[in-house]
């Protein structure tokens, strides 16, 4: 009777233990896991899946970056190193490691017509569907890699100065990129050429940051939902039919406030209470 | 001298898959291109990890084709032909930790031997479990965040970085902590590779007849708790954590070991 007790209480310490064990393990794990998911302004090969599904989907099989045209392996004509494109995130790299990547400063992404990263990608991580055509081939102009976005404060050509690098280095020249013309009202008698970015355009292929002469890029790739606000559904564009008819389908609402019991002029002719 | 046929064909195909995976990135061979998450033979045969593969299922998102025929096939492969021979044959991890375990011997670290209560061997398939848990949680495929095997794997092809760290880490871990404390007691992948090789036809054969009790083979052996049946028994290594390693074949002076195909009849 005592040993099968004695036997009872060890199981029962045992089996508390491992299960303490398993979830003290499970909670670091999962804190380490989740913390180094958190990478948020990381730039991934055409075709990639939004972040999250991402970073779910890839293998980190290392195939796009072998598969990309400007590789680490490539060599100068003078036989020197180049570094490449696709970079596979090592531990140091503050990138989910064993995912490619690409930092455009340093090299950017050139565009390949054929995209040979994409259709290497056995899980499905980079998406192929997603850059197709209406003729079904594969168009490297349907990427969003990220989006540019030009700081102003930084931008000589806001200063007056005329630099057009960001715009003649851009693949898709005079789409992506406009020159705007405005007065320079401080001269009187120069013209600001000034970029723009056009966002439905733009692939963020980050050849604009590469070429940007100011000491850091004034103009910089962004993954798109850094890069990009959001309005919110219930602003609608007046001159747009098509987004007016959103207001057929609106709803009256009532908003029932202390100050909307009293009439408009009241509340404006109201003393201030502190 | 001691035999040592088995180690060195091992590393020699240790060292030649590192070299082919190498070569597809630096010199663009279509050999063996991509890493053991998921490659590509001769550029058409995909080739994926099991485990990776569940853990990435577990994340809730269903991977390419390519990807769940290659693990189709590498399960397959090890399930008939190769057992957990994976962890021997064809990981670089494998050579850290032997030579820690060399250096071990050497070094006479081994001299008590010590009760390790909370890291039994079966902690791996704790941790095989777990991994798939936190995968499923998480959203991303857990092990693959920390796992030496990819992150060496990724160094020797693409450049190490501070991941050499994790891979230093592993060395002393099983030179001055547990004696075969990776490979033996955490790998969840190796637990994985344990469960798929169950069924393999290649297995050691150990010869009750010829065996002297020296004990050497047991000495070597990684996993020296497969080999229960020596001077006891004359059976074939069944136990699934063997890794086909063949160290207890080349270290027996007796030839009381041998590789051989699994028999199902009963003797």
């Amino acid at each position: 009777m005592a040993n099968s007790d004695n036997n009872r209480r060890k199981f029962m310490a045992t089996t508390l233990q491992s299960v303490g064990l398993t979830a003290l393990g499970g909670l670091l794990w999962s804190g380490y896991s989740d913390e180094v998911k958190a990478a948020p302004l990381v730039l991934r090969p055409p075709g990639a899946l939004p972040e999250e599904d991402f970073l779910k989907a890839c293998i980190k099989c290392g195939l796009c970056a072998e598969a990309c045209v400007n590789r680490e392996s490539n060599k100068n004509r003078d036989g020197s190193k180049r570094p490449g494109t696709l970079q596979m995130a090592k531990g140091g790299d503050h990138v989910m490691i064993g995912t490619p990547f690409f930092k455009p400063v340093e090299v950017p992404c050139y565009m390949c017509d054929d995209i040979p990263c994409v259709p290497v990608c056995p899980s499905g991580a980079l998406d192929m569907p997603s850059l197709l055509n209406e003729t079904e081939e594969l168009d490297i102009n349907k990427a969003r890699m990220g989006l540019a976005v030009v700081h102003k404060e930084s931008c000589i050509a806001f200063w007056g100065i005329q630099c057009d690098a960001c715009y003649r280095a851009c693949p898709l020249l005079d789409e992506a990129i406009t020159l705007e013309y405005a007065k320079n009202e401080r001269t009187g008698k120069h013209a600001f050429l000034l970029p723009v970015v056009h966002s439905d355009v733009c692939t963020g292929c980050g050849l604009c940051e590469k070429a940007c002469v100011t000491e850091e890029p004034a103009i910089f790739v962004l993954p798109i939902e850094y890069s990009t606000g959001k309005a919110g559904s219930h602003y609608v564009k007046g001159w747009d039919k098509k987004d007016q008819e959103r207001i057929k389908d609106a709803k009256e609402i009532h908003t029932q406030t202390e100050r909307s019991e009293k009439e408009a002029a009241d509340y404006l002719n109201m003393e201030v209470e502190y | 001298m001691k035999n040592l046929k088995y180690l060195l064909l091992r590393r020699v195909t240790q060292v030649l898959l590192m070299v082919l995976y190498f070569g597809a990135n630096a010199y663009g061979w279509h050999i063996l291109e991509g890493t053991f998450g998921s490659s590509v033979l001769f550029g058409v045969i995909p080739l994926a990890d099991p485990y990776t593969t569940l853990q990435v299922l577990a994340t809730g998102f269903v991977l390419g084709a390519d990807v769940l025929l290659g693990a189709a096939i590498i399960t397959l492969f090890y399930m008939v032909v190769g057992g957990r021979a994976f962890c021997s044959w064809v990981c670089p991890i494998n050579m850290v930790t032997d030579l820690a375990n060399w250096l071990r011997r050497k070094l006479n670290l081994d001299k008590e031997e010590v009760n390790y209560r909370f890291l039994k061997r079966s902690a791996r398939y704790w941790l095989m479990v777990l991994g798939l848990i936190v995968s499923a949680i998480v959203g991303v495929a857990a092990f693959e965040v920390l796992s030496p095997i990819t992150i060496m794997q990724r160094g020797i092809v693409f450049g190490f970085g501070a991941g050499i760290a994790v891979i230093v880490a592993i060395f002393l871990f099983d030179l001055f902590g547990v004696k075969n404390g990776w490979c033996g007691h955490v790998c969840p992948l190796g637990a994985a590779y344990s469960l798929i090789g169950k069924t393999s036809l290649v297995r050691v054969k150990h010869d009750h007849e010829a065996c002297t009790n020296c004990m050497e083979c047991k000495i070597v052996c990684p996993e020296n708790q497969v080999l229960w049946m020596v001077n006891k028994e004359s059976v074939s290594v069944t136990d699934g954590e063997c890794t086909n390693c063949g160290r207890c074949i080349d270290v027996c002076g007796d030839d009381a070991l041998e590789f051989s195909i699994r028999s199902f009849g009963k003797k």
